[in-house]
């Protein structure tokens, strides 16, 4: 039997699984960036214009560590700028997507069922990266022919699609290795992320200073640099793409290799053994939520500092950005207040902040549900702990958790600012306190979530229509002209805009209150209702 | 805790789930320092039940009395004097086995070291592993391991022996004897009959929520009927034999089932004819159990 039978029924099979996600993440990225096209003309009309926007924003550090080097002045060259981040965004999806159909379908047994049947030992890894390979070869054609119709030059066109590929190539690559690594699909999900943010972060560092910085060779040691510096729009580099090429295709071959050295379900590397007893934290509700959620909680925090970086870091050029876009001056005034524009921006990111903060209260409280639901609470609650007891394990990271991330990205936020400015004294403790005050609403939402659980527990996920509802008045209600009484029913409405505006304690203690209201019903419900048997 | 009140006493006990009824007036006593085997089909309402006596379940009727208290409102007080094995034993991907086994110790009133080390050694079970590389009996052991390993007067056993080999399936029952020789008292629930019939001094059958015997398995077998399977002198032909069924004759050898309260009358009736040879056989539990399946598909079957 051939080590690759059976690939073209897998095929079909990852296809079938994938016949609604697929066709969303290959349409998305190029449709996005098509659009752009349009919007840039309309935002700068003349040559003059983009010219002037290439000396401002478009070589702004910011804009150069996030998206990358602007190498041309024209609408092209900003608009390969703009979608800088695209082939990052590709290159997490096409990593995931390789993973989900390797190392996850062997995780879960499922592969194991098939190998049963005349599928070769490659062909689970031919297979996803068959289909992601050509995924991306989809997306680079769309852009490329959707670009071209626009009636940009065609050997740009070319260049920019192969560079969204790239991205999604030599990441769908490195986790076909990852994946052969470790016996659990969330190791190989994290190599493979890890092995991405290492090459972003190398990529930024080499930008972040200018084209012909000191460190600008940097750029040469990470796969997001090759496919920048081919150049779309600015005097095309094709080479770059030939060591894509040869980086991809070596890495598939090791792919390969490994694939076929190892048994179905193990890892090349051996699987960790866990210590024979408990340490001395680990012996109730407390300990165990603290090993549940603490992984989860550093990577929150991880992002909320980095988001707090990037926002204090901008926050310095928002002065330029808004000179170039009255409608981005707009959005920050209609969520972040009236006052100064760097203190709008500032009250407004801390507003999306809170959002995503929100979002954390939440999957922390559906971790509670989902230990229920597993049956995983069960036996603990057949030892001699209360049901309060055992929630509050779970609680501490509902609460405390958003208001570790907001801490941690109002300073970083408010450091980064001051360093900007050159004082740290006053612009650290007012950003972070603007973050703080996010926190009555953050509560609030978990506050509903915890009343799901306790009193219509089968519900608890429907609070996640809530924070749809609470993003799109918060983002878009002001923008849309919404009646008051619509922008009223989201919490973030009704906290003060620090930290331009004055502290308003009376919403401050009306959210507070409800907090502790749905918060206890929550509670009471949950002491009294049955406990979720399978 | 008075001294002759039973470790578990149900009554009349129910329990709905929307509008199924899973529990339909449970009768279930537990008597001190006994193995009480608790016998049914999957669906037939042994979980349920044990739930209701952790107090996770709130049960909508009846009452239901475990180590002297109320087992919704004393739950965690009760807790401390119980150890539990679900029928799943479902563990936390990243603790490793003997993390688990220490948790739940520690939320208990903590773990015999001793005795947990003497249990690990004869489950066979490397506790370092961690939960997602345990296969699903591993998974059990270490469920039984916590639960054996602790001081607790009452076991509560849902299934606990799924997916466990037949040389674990010993030390299990070796650890249930043990258990009961030290005055510690037991609920089994199980539909594997052998295991039942090797460990319990009683047994509850139950059938869609509600106990449909309850006994000694003497007093069971008593209610049942024996085989008898005879060579005799002569052909029985026309032989009375009073109580019996079944009955099925080939020249001079006869097969029959007797109720075995008038298994008197019938050997009476084949000594007349004169009896070369006799096998008798109690009825199995598996047959006792049968029954009052097989009542339920003839009941079917009428109707």
């Amino acid at each position: 039997m051939s080590g690759l039978a059976g690939t073209g029924g897998l095929i079909r099979l990852v296809l079938r699984r994938d016949r609604f996600l697929l066709p969303l993440w290959v349409l998305a990225p190029a449709l996005v960036t098509v659009n752009l096209v349009p919007a840039t003309e309309a935002l700068l009309p003349t040559a003059a214009d983009r010219l002037q926007y290439a000396g401002t924003t478009g070589t702004n550090p910011t804009f150069l560590a996030l998206y990358g080097p602007l190498y041309s002045g024209d609408l092209g060259g900003i608009i390969v700028q703009r979608a800088g981040f695209m082939p990052v965004v590709i290159g997490v999806i096409s990593a995931l997507t390789v993973i989900r159909h390797t190392r996850a379908e062997e995780e879960a047994g499922r592969r194991e069922l098939l190998g049963a049947t005349v599928t070769g030992r490659g062909a689970g890894l031919a297979a996803a990266l068959a289909v992601t390979l050509a995924a991306n070869l989809a997306i680079a054609v769309l852009l490329a022919a959707g670009m071209a119709a626009q009636g940009l030059p065609l050997a740009g066109s070319l260049a920019f699609g192969l560079q969204f590929a790239a991205g999604g190539w030599v990441f769908a690559a490195v986790a076909g290795i990852t994946a052969q690594l470790s016996e659990g699909a969330g190791a190989a999900r994290g190599a493979a992320v890890g092995a991405l943010g290492g090459a972003f972060v190398v990529r930024m560092a080499a930008d972040v200073g200018g084209e012909g910085n000191a460190l600008s060779w940097l750029g040469w040691l990470s796969p997001f640099g090759w496919a920048q510096r081919a150049r779309p729009y600015g005097g095309e580099r094709w080479w770059t793409f030939a060591v894509v090429a040869v980086l991809v295709a070596a890495l598939m071959a090791a792919a390969a290799a490994l694939s076929a050295r190892r048994d179905v379900g193990a890892g090349i590397l051996p699987p960790k053994l866990g210590p024979t007893g408990a340490s001395p934290r680990l012996s109730g509700p407390f300990g165990l939520g603290w090993r549940l959620h603490s992984r989860a909680l550093y990577g929150w925090l991880a992002g909320f500092a980095a988001l707090g970086v990037v926002y204090g870091a901008v926050a310095g050029g928002v002065r330029d950005m808004v000179r170039d876009s009255p409608e981005l001056a707009e959005f920050f005034r209609s969520i972040g207040g009236q006052a100064g524009i760097t203190d709008a921006f500032f009250a407004s990111a801390m507003g999306i902040l809170g959002l995503i903060a929100a979002a954390y209260a939440v999957s922390a409280t559906l971790r509670m549900r989902a230990e229920e639901t597993g049956q995983r609470a069960e036996p603990l609650l057949a030892t001699a702990t209360t049901r309060l007891r055992w929630a509050a394990g779970h609680l501490v990271f509902v609460l405390l958790g958003p208001a570790a991330a907001m801490a941690v990205a109002g300073a970083a936020a408010g450091l980064a600012h001051g360093l900007n400015v050159g004082d740290v004294g006053r612009e650290l403790p007012r950003v972070l306190g603007a973050a703080l005050a996010q926190l009555p609403a953050v509560w609030l939402v978990a506050a509903i979530a915890l009343a799901l659980f306790g009193l219509a527990p089968r519900f608890t996920g429907a609070v996640w229509a809530a924070v749809g509802a609470f993003i799109v008045i918060t983002m878009f209600g002001p923008a849309l002209d919404l009646d008051q009484w619509v922008l009223n029913v989201s919490p973030f409405t009704h906290v003060p805009k620090l930290p331009g505006a004055a502290f308003t304690a009376v919403p401050f203690a009306w959210l507070v209150a409800l907090t502790a209201v749905l918060s206890a019903a929550g509670m009471l419900g949950f002491r009294r209702r049955d406990i979720a048997a399978n | 805790m008075t001294a002759n009140q039973p470790p578990v006493q149900v009554s009349g006990l129910v329990k709905n789930f929307g509008r199924t009824r899973a529990l339909d007036g449970l009768d279930l006593t537990v008597r001190q320092g006994e193995v009480h085997g608790f016998l049914g089909p999957n669906g037939s309402g042994k979980s349920t039940a044990i739930r209701v006596l952790l107090g996770l379940l709130r049960a909508d009727a009846g009452t239901a009395r475990l180590l002297g208290g109320d087992p919704w409102r004393d739950a965690t007080e009760l807790h401390r004097r119980l150890a539990y094995v679900p029928g799943d034993v479902t563990l936390w991907p990243n603790l490793s086995g003997g993390e688990v086994i220490d948790l739940l110790g520690r939320m208990r009133d903590g773990t015999d070291e001793r005795r947990k080390a003497e249990l690990l050694e004869r489950f066979e079970l490397d506790p370092r592993k961690k939960g997602r590389a345990y296969s699903k009996g591993n998974r059990q052991k270490v469920g039984l391991v916590a639960a054996l390993a602790s001081d607790a007067e009452l076991l509560l056993l849902d299934e606990p022996t799924s997916g466990l080999d037949p040389l674990m399936e010993e030390v299990f029952q070796q650890c249930v004897r043990e258990a009961r020789d030290e005055g510690r008292t037991v609920l089994l629930s199980s539909h594997i009959l052998s295991e039942v019939e090797a460990l319990c001094d009683r047994v509850t059958i139950i059938r869609k929520g509600a106990a449909v015997e309850s006994g000694t398995l003497d007093e069971l077998r008593h209610l049942t009927r024996t085989s008898i399977h005879a060579e005799l002198a002569a052909p029985p032909d026309g032989l009375p034999l009073p109580g019996a069924h079944d009955v099925e004759i080939d020249g001079t050898t006869i097969r029959f089932e007797v109720d075995t309260p008038r298994l008197d009358d019938a050997l009476r009736s084949l000594t007349e004819v004169g009896v070369r040879s006799l096998v008798s056989r109690p009825p199995t539990l598996e047959e006792l159990f049968l029954r009052h399946y097989k009542d339920e598909l003839a009941e079917k079957a009428a109707t």
